[in-house]
């Protein structure tokens, strides 16, 4: 890319083009090697300089995504909260309970208690539903 | 008080790739290349819309200094400068498989939506645009 002049303008967007393949496809098995290869470059550097230049790991960024979704679903649909765990990538029930309500702050039934979400542009929506993790939510237990 | 919004503008690392870009790749169409000695005013538009064109400005001096323009393409590359577009279209569908064919970045697949059907993309500088084929109000 004839643009991209320096080094961190061109790892920047190779880094957003991994970032974009978590956004697009979240869902699927998106392992730390195969999130390097879209970024060009190995696993090692790949996770150092995603999180200097997004503030977090490929991981929690996958993570937050994945909870981001299932947040809108819950509130956007009747569907059953298992089924919701697993489309959006979780493996197991437990797994996706302990992160959203880590990240939450409650339970995935207690947000869906919210009530609807107003039809605004989805990305919107991705980006601003998204849970912070720059400052996780405080633990239930002292909610 | 107004009638419409005219202009809006997206920053850019390079103007010559952002026309290839957004003309030849995404198929808007240049609207205005003008040399005005102190920037070269580069604008595009929707085929058909001559009433609203997007400025493609490239990003540093004289319109920010050295140190901010550093800023703001480290921000721009990342996706977090905030520039971002919105294009209507009739056929969402086909305008994804045209830009796929192209080799277009796709940030966010095609899927319907409460508001209708559409998907995302970014150019090459990492500006995020949303092409969506949209329901009138009163249906969505």
């Amino acid at each position: 890319m004839g643009s991209l002049n320096s080094r961190f303008e061109n790892d920047n967007r190779r880094l957003l083009r991994a970032r974009d393949l978590m956004d697009r496809r979240y869902w699927d098995d998106l392992d730390v090697t195969r999130l390097g290869q879209a970024a060009e470059m190995s696993r090692a550097h790949f996770i150092r300089s995603f999180k200097e230049a997004f503030g977090e790991t490929p991981h929690r960024y996958l993570q937050r995504r994945r909870v981001e979704r299932a947040m809108y679903l819950l509130r956007a649909t009747n569907r059953q909260v298992t089924d919701i765990c697993m489309e959006v990538g979780f493996s197991s029930l437990g797994s996706f309970s302990r992160t959203f309500a880590e990240i939450v702050g409650e339970s995935p039934s207690t947000f869906r208690g919210r009530g609807l979400m107003p039809p605004v542009p989805s990305c919107f929506i991705k980006t601003w539903m998204r849970p912070s993790t720059f400052g996780e939510a405080e633990r239930i237990d002292n909610a | 008080m107004y009638n419409a919004i005219n202009r809006s503008q997206i920053f850019v690392l390079d103007q010559n790739e952002a026309l290839d870009f957004y003309t030849t790749t995404l198929g808007l169409e240049l609207a205005d290349d003008l040399d005005l000695g102190f920037m070269r005013w580069l604008t595009v538009r929707v085929p058909g819309d001559p009433g609203r064109e997007i400025l493609l400005e490239l990003v540093g001096p004289p319109a920010m200094d050295e140190a901010t323009a550093e800023v703001a393409k480290e921000l721009l590359t990342k996706g977090a400068m905030g520039g971002w577009l919105s294009i209507s279209t009739d056929d969402a569908r086909a305008a994804y498989d045209t830009l796929s064919e192209r080799g277009v970045e796709i940030n966010d697949e095609l899927a319907e939506k409460p508001y209708g059907i559409d998907f995302g993309i970014r150019d090459p500088f990492g500006n995020a645009i949303r092409i969506g084929q949209l329901f009138d109000r009163e249906e969505s």
